[in-house]
């Protein structure tokens, strides 16, 4: 089994997912710059956070034209894996891997903190180890990061379990005071329609160990494990 | 042919522009009293096309594959030769 952490200029988020994968999960993985394009014997890729091509333009419009780009929307139409955090979230929804965007946060500030999401679905190669409706705590750092979508995606998104993460209390409830970039509905974490591709705004290599306040986060990279190796079993 | 296109990218109407509140909010602390502000982005782009059709066409596909994402944008061309 072998993860690749893209590394664009600008990515500054790579060494942290490429030290949990491999220190803290165990598993082979590779930092791959952008200029050598995507080998196909990946099974996941991570698209970390950062600030690719220094936002310029809209925040990973420009990451998402890239040659390495075309290689990673093959390697999901096969069906492997692919995370996309913060930037990576961007990346993905101006690459067409998941609808809607996420742009400037409704207060037009860096916000940088430690939030709660809830879980929304455990039907997913990215969240099958958590609990339906588990709190659990994963920060953000974004300026652009609030999730934007017309009415019927957001209702198709929901229709078809493809939300994963929203916005919430300690306790769990989905209210507009926990909602710390004006999301639409909270959303913070969505699945592609073949639910093989996660976008999510908040970062969980920043919470895979007790030292850093929470290893939370630990468990997208767990899950993802998980399902390649029951797919290897197949 | 050399042609300009001259391209503005604006949020499509009743879209949320935080940044234009926040520019609204510091022309109200100089004491600019006003009551609507958007911003867009301008872009001026030369290039070669056979003719104002084709210039026209070749900036709508620049703008639908690049300059502007159809979520929240909307964008008007003004071709010149």
């Amino acid at each position: 089994m072998k993860f690749a952490v893209i590394q664009f200029g600008g990515s500054n988020c790579d060494r942290d997912a490429e030290y949990v994968l491999s220190e803290i999960c165990g598993v082979d993985t590779d930092l791959v710059w952008f200029k050598s394009r995507l080998d196909p014997s990946y099974d996941a890729v991570i698209i970390p956070g950062g600030f690719s091509y220094g936002d310029y333009l809209r925040a990973g419009a420009i990451a998402a034209r890239t040659p390495v780009m075309a290689d990673i929307v093959r390697h999901a139409e096969k069906g492997k894996l692919v995370l996309g955090i913060c930037n990576g979230a961007q990346i993905l929804d101006e690459s067409g891997l998941i609808p809607g965007m996420f742009t400037i946060n409704a207060y037009p500030k860096f916000i940088c903190r430690p939030v709660h999401l809830r879980v929304e679905t455990t039907d997913s190669p990215f969240t099958s180890l958590y609990r339906k409706g588990e709190v659990v705590g994963i920060p953000i750092a974004h300026k652009e990061g609030r999730y934007v979508a017309p009415e019927q995606i957001c209702r198709d998104l929901e229709r078809d379990d493809r939300i994963t993460f929203r916005f919430c209390t300690p306790d769990g409830e989905v209210t507009p005071e926990s909602n710390p970039n004006g999301s639409a509905g909270n959303i913070t974490g969505i699945l592609s329609g073949k639910r093989n591709v996660m976008a999510m705004m908040p970062h969980p290599e920043r919470a895979s160990e007790e030292i850093l306040g929470s290893k939370d986060g630990e468990k997208i990279f767990l899950s993802m494990i998980r399902h390649i190796e029951r797919n290897e079993a197949k | 042919m050399h042609y300009q296109a001259k391209i503005t990218i604006a949020l499509k109407e009743g879209m949320l522009d935080p940044e234009a509140r926040a520019i609204q909010h510091a022309l109200a602390n100089l004491g600019y009293k006003t009551d609507t502000l958007t911003s867009a982005k301008l872009f001026f782009i030369g290039f070669e096309a056979k003719d104002v059709q084709e210039a026209e066409a070749m900036a709508a596909k620049m703008c639908e594959r690049l300059l502007a994402n159809p979520v929240i944008h909307q964008y008007t061309i003004e071709v010149s030769g």
